[in-house]
């Protein structure tokens, strides 16, 4: 093609545009590399921490302590609110093995695939001097992180221990109770919930809803059993589990009875509605309080309030840290998730974010703790009872995987009005795509 | 060019001339794939190698999280592909909102291109903010339209309010949902096209619309008997990157929800995003190069077709 010398001219001009372009482009996109920094001049160290969803160690306060106590250290963190997409991510990295941070987290969903897949990617926090811990944590947090040769390749951070949140000035506005003891007593079983929820509705203020979503619901509710998706032997068993179905059909049930404000989780107008008032309850577990904060902020102080779980203790999500091999600063690392996990820093960072600690010695310390944001609601004896009664659960290898497609198959359900039996086939057909 | 003579021609002696002449003739021949050569080096080391690489995982059953253990699978990879239903979905969602964001994206660049290509003032300001949308990530653009298109905050949704519509669920329904990622592309690449089509419409000699004008044709004839014959390689040109993106469409799905699946029932998932689904999703590397190799082939398929219309069309001119 003949190039005429305006159309040069313009191609010139165009290209520098461009360049301009890319530059712009560079600026725009927020995602700043993780700059590998040495910690070899001045014995001066930078951890780096990445972490999911929010643990609250910076909003705590205990990096500014840490690195008050180990002036040497400076610590960097990065966060992907998404568990899935942060878990993506570490795959990807720990496949290269480049890109790794000094401390990884690791949700409790994705444990059992790092002692059965990939134990040989984490550093043994037992060589390490994590040998003599064990006392501290309960014993199925432990043993949940420890490959089947012995080798520990997390230290137990939170566990997640379900409890209700409620938003008591809209209960008001509906015209039901707020005590969180009352309510409690009329929610003691589901359809008490449910039942409750209809009431909510009738008279609620408009565009609020009972509850954020029916997938939180669904989560919350096979959290209390023993066995979700998998059995103890490892065989996969979420179609055939009475208790899936059943947290399944009450799901379904909240959804056709108009109860959701069909939000998709972890989406952003999920998280703009934590303030804005679009529902009035949410399956919480204890690290839901830190996000709840975070979210709702201070449009949020002291409207809502903590009751315990209709239908019985249990126990969702709760996560651990990991030193994958490739870390920088082994040896830093190390030193720093035995601290954070010690019983002192758990009893705070439960009393500021409201994570419960998996430390059995910082169980003890948070007993009495209340929280002034939630309407001054006793979480430490909440939580802290449900954390007992909570079922110990069987840790399946791809329990995330298996839940994101039955909450996808939900969300069918409620913001699509797909017939159950349908939406329960797509995520069959979804599990079986996923996992195959 | 010159080449330098190790030897100084001596003033008297007639110059070497059948040796210097060889060489010349030699590094002439020679420079050429000298001065090509890194790029082809590149694209060994990260296009080739890559695509080869490619094609040999899919072959094999390979998890991201033991990538050391592989399993032959033989063409079972591309083989279950078929029977694969959220294969054909993303295919057939490849194809609606290839269609949905290409076509109006280039009528509308063919537009501006016309307006811009009339003596306006600030014509550089205008060509340069017609770039722009070009110019931004996708990530901050898909954010921001995620924010517009958001059901119960979202602005558009708002606007539709205002006329009286009830607001829609631009995430779940499946129309609804490629409307709007298709709205994220077309606003992203339609300057661009813009700008290629200017420069192609400012090789158009001016002749041929003084010509035209004399014969009293009007501003609409001219477009449609000057300026688009004039573009026609250019559009070919246009409609061949476009495919070629469309086909490999990503960022904008991705990001719309930040659901990997494209939507809680795939109603948006494009190939690209199936692929990193499979692969960054679910760890099948092995099912994950399959539809890569199925994509590159699926992109010559319609280059191809592409050159081929083209290529009748230009017989059928020079015919008539």
């Amino acid at each position: 093609m003949p190039v005429a010398r305006a159309a040069r001219h313009v191609a010139i001009r165009f290209g520098a545009v461009a360049l301009a372009g890319a530059l712009l482009a560079a600026c725009g996109s927020s995602s700043s590399g993780s700059s590998s920094a040495d910690g070899a001049d001045g014995g001066k160290v930078t951890l780096t921490v990445d972490l999911f969803g929010t643990f609250g160690y910076k909003e705590a306060g205990l990096y500014a302590e840490y690195q008050k106590l180990h002036p040497n250290v400076t610590i960097k963190e990065s966060d992907t609110e998404n568990e899935a997409d942060y878990w993506k991510a570490l795959q990807t990295r720990l496949a290269g093995g480049g890109g790794l941070a000094d401390v990884q987290g690791v949700e409790v969903g994705r444990i059992a695939s790092v002692t059965r897949q990939q134990a040989d990617k984490f550093e043994d926090l037992g060589a390490l001097g994590a040998k003599d811990l064990q006392a501290q944590f309960s014993q199925s947090k432990w043993s949940a992180a420890t490959a089947p040769d012995g080798r520990v390749l997390g230290l137990g951070t939170d566990t997640g221990p379900e409890a209700l949140c409620y938003r008591s000035d809209l209960f008001k506005a509906a015209g039901l109770p707020t005590d969180r003891v009352e309510l409690a007593k009329q929610w003691a079983t589901w359809d008490g919930y449910l039942a409750l929820g209809k009431q909510y509705a009738a008279k609620a203020p408009a565009k609020s809803h009972w509850m954020d979503s029916i997938a939180s619901l669904y989560s919350v509710m096979v959290g209390q059993q023993k066995e979700r998706y998998y059995d103890a032997s490892g065989k996969l068993i979420y179609d055939s589990n009475p208790a899936v179905k059943a947290a399944w059909n009450a799901s379904v049930k909240a959804a056709q009875d108009g109860l959701s404000a069909k939000l998709a989780q972890w989406a952003p107008e999920w998280n703009q509605a934590f303030s804005s008032g679009s529902f009035a309850t949410i399956a919480c577990p204890a690290w839901m309080l830190g996000y709840i904060k975070g979210q709702a902020a201070d449009a949020g102080k002291g409207k809502w309030d903590v009751a315990a779980l209709p239908g019985g203790a249990g126990n969702w999500g709760g996560s651990y840290l990991s030193i994958p091999k490739g870390a920088k600063h082994t040896k830093e690392a190390f030193d720093f998730i035995k601290w954070i996990t010690a019983k002192e820093q758990q009893a705070k960072l439960f009393t500021k974010q409201g994570s419960f600690p998996s430390n059995l010695g910082a169980i003890d310390l948070v007993k009495d703790v209340k929280d002034p944001y939630f309407s001054n609601a006793p979480i430490g004896t909440v939580f802290g009872t449900a954390a007992e009664q909570a079922p110990v659960q069987v840790p399946g290898l791809r329990d995330n995987d298996v839940n994101t497609q039955i909450t996808n198959a939900l969300g069918e359900v409620e913001r699509k009005g797909t017939s159950s039996d349908e939406a329960w086939s797509h995520a069959q057909k979804g599990v079986k795509n996923a996992l195959g | 060019m010159t080449v330098s003579v190790d030897t100084p021609p001596a003033l008297t002696a007639p110059p070497p001339r059948p040796r210097a002449e060889r060489r010349t003739r030699l590094l002439r021949g020679v420079s050429p794939y000298v001065y090509i050569a890194p790029f082809f080096t590149l694209f060994a080391a990260f296009g080739l190698f890559p695509l080869i690489y490619t094609a040999y995982v899919s072959l094999y059953r390979v998890e991201l999280q033991t990538p050391d253990q592989m399993e032959w699978r033989g063409l079972d990879n591309y083989t279950a592909l078929l029977s694969d239903s959220y294969f054909w979905t993303a295919l057939r969602n490849t194809f609606s909102i290839g269609v949905l964001s290409t076509v109006p994206q280039l009528l509308m660049a063919l537009g501006l291109a016309h307006l811009l290509n009339y003596k306006l003032r600030g014509r550089t300001f205008l060509r340069v903010a017609v770039l722009l949308p070009y110019a931004t990530s996708v990530a901050a653009a898909t954010l921001v339209f995620a924010q517009l298109f958001g059901r119960d905050f979202g602005l558009i949704n708002w606007a539709l309010g205002l006329v009286g519509f009830s607001p829609v669920d631009w995430q779940s329904g499946t129309v609804a949902s490629q409307i709007a990622v298709s709205t994220i592309v077309t606003w992203r690449w339609t300057g661009y096209n813009a700008l290629i089509y200017l420069a192609g419409m400012q090789s158009i000699p001016g002749e041929l619309y003084e010509a035209a004008q004399i014969d009293g044709a009007s501003r609409w004839r001219q477009f449609l008997h000057v300026t688009l014959p004039g573009l026609r390689p250019t559009i070919l040109f246009t409609v061949v990157v476009s495919t070629i993106g469309a086909t490999q469409l990503f960022g904008e799905p991705l990001l719309f929800e930040g659901s990997i699946s494209g939507g809680i029932s795939h109603q948006y998932q494009t190939l690209g995003l199936y692929m990193y689904e499979q692969g960054w999703g679910y760890f099948h590397l092995g099912r994950a190069a399959a539809i890569a190799w199925i994509m590159f082939v699926l992109i010559l398929l319609l280059v191809s077709v592409n050159a081929a219309v083209a290529r009748r069309r230009t017989r059928k001119e020079a015919g008539r």
